[in-house]
């Protein structure tokens, strides 16, 4: 236990070994530390970030497939619209044809009516002329009966 | 190791005597062969023995670290480069707790001093007859195995901790902020030669409590450990009672080995903080 030189030898070892440290240990392996420190503290933001996008991602589909729906919807009711409006205009154009048609049937049919009772006319005023003319021309004379045969005619 | 032919002081003399190298009485240079004989050797004697294991330890811790440092992987760490990362991470964040200055010196100074102080003290749970017997064996006549047993080891230290101190003080503050802090300091002008008393004691102070406190408690420990070691040599029974007693002793000494070497580590952090700041 006495003191003697090995201090000085131990306080020079001291030193040395601290500088040793200091030089060639230290360093590099606070460096090393460092650098996975922040790799990773990276990985974990990127890990954060990447979940975020995934949630705004998802968000954003979800809004989409809404709006999809929304807007095939506004277009099924567009389309039904537009299709109950072709029939309609379908129907009124078919009663609009309709219409022409029975009135031009009606008119023909009136004309020939007309036509026919015109005809009828004439020959049932021949008919009665010709059945008066076989009597009267056994009994009467034609031209003292004419006024009653006009008569009759007109009446026809 | 008690037996017939060496009693119990002398056992534990032999001990606590180091393998010095000096020079011998008839003028030569050589080993003591006693504990006189060293003690005739004054001051330019070198323990060969604390010296040569404090020296081996350090190498390896510097050879274990610096293993680590140079092949470093920044990705995933293994094995023995985890465990130098644990150890520099603590240091690391002691250093950041206590010391608020900035200088490249007193982490990696902290972290030789602990790992250091822990090697050396570690020797101490080998079994205290082991290492000197097998010295014996090789015809060494002393070997104190534990370098942190050894004043001049711990005294090594806490100069050189001490000079850092002044160094740094003088380098902050200038010679003249130094001295003023000396003088100056707590009771003003008027109170010069108290405050040179009080500032100087606080100041010789710091490097003697350190070297103290190790070497007290290393030393402490050690004489345990040999007076337990006389228990083995005393029959059966009292043998076995001093097995368990040692088992004990040992486990409790991993705790103060460890402990040592952290107060150690961070009283030099925080009387370098000191260095670093200015009183107010």
């Amino acid at each position: 236990m006495n003191i003697n030189a090995t201090l000085i030898g131990q306080s020079i070892t001291f030193f040395l070994f601290v500088w040793f440290c200091m030089k060639f240990i230290w360093p590099p392996i606070m460096h090393a530390m460092d650098v996975r420190k922040k790799q990773i503290a990276d990985g974990l933001a990127a890990g954060e970030r990447g979940r975020h996008e995934l949630e705004l991602a998802t968000k954003r589909a979800t809004s989409d497939l809404h709006d999809a729906k929304l807007k095939a919807g506004e277009i099924i009711a567009q389309a039904e619209k537009r299709a109950s409006q072709i029939v309609d205009e379908a129907k009124d154009a078919a009663r609009d044809e309709a219409d022409r048609i029975i009135a031009a049937a009606q008119a023909s049919v009136g004309q020939e009516v007309v036509r026919a009772r015109e005809a009828l006319r004439s020959q049932v005023a021949e008919l009665a002329v010709a059945g008066a003319e076989k009597i009267l021309r056994r009994e009467i004379d034609a031209k003292a009966h004419a006024d009653l045969l006009t008569a009759i005619e007109n009446e026809l | 190791m008690a037996t017939e032919t060496l009693t119990s002081s002398e056992y534990i003399r032999h001990h606590l005597t180091n393998l010095t190298y000096g020079k011998l009485p008839d003028g030569n240079w050589g080993i003591a062969q006693n504990a006189d004989q060293a003690k005739e050797m004054g001051f330019w004697a070198v323990n060969i023995d604390s010296m040569g294991m404090s020296i081996v330890l350090g190498l390896f811790f510097l050879l274990v670290f610096s293993s680590v440092a140079k092949s470093a992987k920044q990705g995933v760490p293994s094995g023995l480069q985890n465990f130098v990362e644990i150890m520099v991470d603590f240091v690391d964040n002691s250093v950041r707790g206590s010391f608020s200055g900035k200088n490249p010196l007193v982490a990696p100074l902290a972290l030789t001093i602990f790992v250091w102080i822990f090697l050396m003290n570690l020797v101490d749970l080998v079994p205290v007859d082991w290492i000197p017997h097998l010295a014996i064996a090789l015809g060494v006549p002393f070997f104190r195995a534990v370098p942190s047993t050894d004043p001049n080891i711990t005294f090594g230290m806490s100069l050189d901790v001490f000079l850092m101190v002044v160094f740094y003080s003088i380098k902050m503050k200038g010679l003249g902020g130094f001295l003023g802090e000396l003088a100056f300091q707590p009771f003003g002008k008027a109170g010069l030669p108290a405050n040179l008393f009080l500032e100087g004691v606080n100041l010789i102070s710091k490097p003697v409590s350190l070297a103290l406190r190790l070497f007290g408690n290393m030393y402490a420990g050690e004489m345990i450990f040999i007076l337990i070691a006389i228990m083995f040599g005393a029959g059966v029974g009292v043998g076995m009672f001093g097995g368990a007693l040692q088992w004990a002793w040992a486990v409790f000494h991993i705790l103060i080995v460890t402990l040592q070497a952290f107060i150690f580590m961070t009283l030099t952090i925080v009387y370098l903080d000191m260095a670093h700041q200015a009183h107010h």
